[in-house]
């Protein structure tokens, strides 16, 4: 890959890891399942966008969409499982804070 | 044609699903013993003529499956383990819908885990964990009490954050091969394996592995997830499901696509005593019975781990075997437990005593698996930690082998206290009238007893006949 | 190149916006806005089926699933939720901090370029189609059934976690 196309991933780069830190920092933080939730997908889109960056720098545009066209499908699954979770947990507690479930401490 | 064994389980959930209600509940049942019985034969008995390349009308997947040695061998785990918590499962769920949904999502995570172990590419590889992933998911939250959605919870967290440190890895290999198979990588990985990005890479997939298979410091989700799943769950999590997701891939990637490099092997040792000592040693300090089975399944994913990370032909065939053991011995502790819980109705170890005399069968089983879990002869555990001990000490590792040795001691320990807790001792108050366990989960536990008991008597005839080919699938 | 630096910018206001935010709808459509721009870096970087993918999924279907999920779980009192869920808010204020230190860090670790064999990578990557469907259909074929496994296995897990017991649960 020649430098100055080298140059214009790591832009890219970059911001993915600024994506990642701030993903990180979401999930770390917070106290609500639903957030916990976007912070995951903010990963996941991360990643995502990282996946096409190296395809279109690559030349591989085919296999970095049929890649990424599989990880939408996992991150809806994903999503669709966890929200299914967190709603069966608001029924019990009346609220979605994470640091009430400390039933299985030991 | 090895995509049968992916193609039929899914065939026969859309026929199970299909609005003709009366047959199909417990023509579910049925059939999923005929698909995992199948598998085990396939397995044990190696016809030729399954293995060969698909037959022109099942030739959808040729580009894609292939099955090795090793391949059979995590097959013939799977089967066993998914019969005894199809078994477990029939008899601890009572209504009949939540049963017919639970055989569904166990021949899924079924497909998940035999697609697993028969790809050679590592994105395909990924994939078919997170199907295998998302089953587990939904089956660990199953009776939907509120330790269930939080074990569950935990592992969707820890497993997405695996998802996206593996997913980033891949993305960073697009750049050396021009694909994902393990072939396109390891001819990249050749050219470019002293970049820092790959080794970078390399780093992030393997603490994506590890976290998806429940290593020291990763394990965070493990215990939880264990102990508040359905028994029958709980044999499958145990059993397989750490084991493809964590030690499979290791071993599938260290062989075939990373090489054994002098750093690879350092953080497997490293990571290998860390688990090993430390599940032990959390063990000793549990009341809740299954919670000490999930800290002991810990310690002793970290001994093949141990194994793997000794380097020799010797450490990766006590691996293996040892992956075969703790498949079997696992399960049958966890079936013993479900008999437990189910009969006695709690999982607190300091209300139990003397239920031996009550529920023979669990008992004798409960000492077998327990002896085989120690390592004590002539029971199978024996021979595979002697192999690893060997292997590490053959091989220099002077120190990890102190620790394996110090390990089992512990294992010991708990083990002993454990027994002497729920099955000896006098009957505690309020289980005068504790019946044995169901047929099924019997039935289970004394075919595993069983197995681990023949194959630690026949060692020799099943080591070279079995196991010892097994050294061939590695690259030289 | 240009357009592509303000696309990202913009990408990472958005996802400072869904991350500071303190109401869950507004964090969802934060999370929306982002999906969007993400669709639109996508086309620019000749990923036309992808983009059109992640803008009807996950800008669409992942957004109705979450407001949907979040009017479920609205909370009875309101007023005191409000109150506590500021003074919490707080330690999110402190992520602009983070994220300047991480990109000062960042900015100055050098990555050198190991992958200038440029003669290499070009072979290599002719034997892979540019058409995506090729691509999907010839060689992915384990990944579209592992897909439809999912989405059996995350429907069936959908349904098993919304079914109620006949059983009085209490």
């Amino acid at each position: 890959m020649s430098g100055e196309n080298w140059q214009s991933f790591l832009t890219f780069a970059f911001f993915i890891a600024l994506m990642f830190v701030s993903g990180f920092y979401c999930l770390l933080i917070t106290r609500n399942m639903l957030r916990i939730i976007i912070a995951l997908e903010l990963l996941i889109k991360a990643v995502t966008l990282l996946v096409i960056a190296v395809g279109f720098y690559t030349g591989m545009v085919g296999l970095s969409q049929s890649l990424v066209i599989t990880i939408i499908v996992i991150e809806v699954a994903i999503v669709a499982v966890a929200g299914g979770i967190a709603l069966r947990v608001f029924r019990y507690n009346d609220n979605l804070d994470v640091r009430r479930l400390r039933n299985l401490r030991g | 044609m090895p995509s049968l064994l992916i193609l039929i389980p899914l065939f026969g959930i859309i026929l199970l699903n299909l609005p003709i209600r009366k047959i199909s509940m417990r023509m579910a049942f049925w059939f999923a013993v005929f698909v995992f019985f199948a598998q085990i034969l396939i397995a044990i008995f190696h016809y030729p003529v399954f293995w060969a390349q698909d037959a022109r009308f099942i030739h959808f997947f040729h580009v894609g499956l292939a099955v090795d040695y090793l391949g059979v061998i995590m097959l013939l785990c799977i089967g066993i383990v998914s019969l005894a918590s199809l078994l477990v499962g029939r008899y601890t769920i009572f209504d009949e819908k939540e049963r017919f949904r639970f055989i569904n999502l166990l021949m899924i995570a079924g497909i998940g885990m035999n697609g697993v172990v028969m790809v050679r590419d590592i994105f395909s590889m990924y994939v078919f964990l997170e199907v295998m992933a998302v089953a587990t998911f939904v089956l660990i939250a199953f009776n939907k009490d509120i330790e269930s959605l939080e074990g569950s919870f935990k592992y969707i967290v820890l497993s997405a954050v695996a998802t996206v440190l593996m997913l980033t890895a891949i993305a960073l290999f697009l750049f050396i091969s021009a694909g994902t198979t393990f072939s396109a990588i390891r001819d990249g990985l050749a050219q470019y394996g002293k970049s820092r990005v790959i080794i970078f890479a390399v780093g992030l997939f393997i603490c994506g592995i590890f976290i998806k298979g429940g290593f020291v410091p990763f394990h965070g989700w493990l215990p939880d997830a264990y102990t508040s799943a359905p028994s029958s769950i709980s044999v499958l999590l145990a059993g397989i499901v750490a084991k493809v997701a964590g030690v499979y891939t290791l071993l599938r990637l260290v062989a075939s696509v990373f090489g054994f490099d002098g750093r690879v092997k350092t953080v497997l040792l490293i990571i290998g005593a860390l688990s090993v000592i430390i599940g032990a040693l959390a063990a000793l300090r549990q009341k809740n019975m299954k919670r000490m089975l999930a800290y002991s399944s810990i310690s002793q994913m970290g001994y093949i781990v141990l194994g793997l990370g000794a380097g020799s032909g010797l450490g990766i065939v006590g691996a293996i075997f040892h992956i075969f053991n703790h498949a079997i011995f696992k399960s049958l502790l966890f079936v013993n437990a479900a008999a437990v819980e189910r009969q006695v109705g709690t999982n607190n170890m300091n209300k139990m005593g003397g239920i031996s005399s009550r529920m023979p069968v669990t008992g004798v089983t409960s000492l077998i698996g327990m002896l085989s879990t120690c390592g004590l002869p002539p029971f199978a555990g024996f021979w595979s930690k002697l192999i690893i001990v060997v292997a590490l000490w053959q091989s220099a590792d002077y120190v990890y082998a102190a620790i394996a040795v110090l390990a089992s001691v512990i294992t010991l320990a708990y083990f002993l206290s454990m027994q002497r807790r729920v099955f000896f001792g006098e009957l505690a108050k309020g289980m005068d009238d504790l019946k044995e366990a169901n047929f099924g989960i019997s039935l289970s536990a004394i075919v595993l007893a069983f197995i681990t008991t023949g194959v630690g008597i026949l060692f020799p005839a099943v080591f070279t006949k079995l196991i010892l080919p097994a050294k061939d699938i590695f690259i030289r | 190149m240009d357009i592509n630096l303000v696309l990202l910018i913009l990408m990472m206001i958005s996802t400072l916006w869904t991350v500071m935010c303190r109401s869950l709808i507004k964090a969802t459509i934060g999370l929306a806005v982002t999906s969007a721009i993400l669709t639109a870096i996508m086309f620019r970087l000749n990923s036309a089926l992808a983009a059109v993918f992640e803008l009807s999924v996950c800008t669409g279907l992942i957004t109705v699933v979450f407001v949907s999920t979040i009017s479920l779980t609205k909370p009875l009192t309101h007023k005191e939720i409000e109150e506590l869920s500021k003074a919490r808010h707080k330690r999110f204020g402190y992520l602009p901090i983070v994220i300047a230190l991480a990109a000062a860090a960042i900015y100055f670790l050098k990555i050198p370029n190991d992958f200038s064999d440029s003669s290499s990578m070009a072979i290599r990557s002719q034997g892979i189609p540019e058409d995506v469907c090729i691509v999907l259909w010839n060689f992915r074929k384990l990944d579209l059934f592992a897909q439809i496994m999912l989405i059996i296995a995350g429907s069936l897990g959908v349904a098993t976690l919304f079914e109620e017991r006949k059983i009085d649960e209490w």
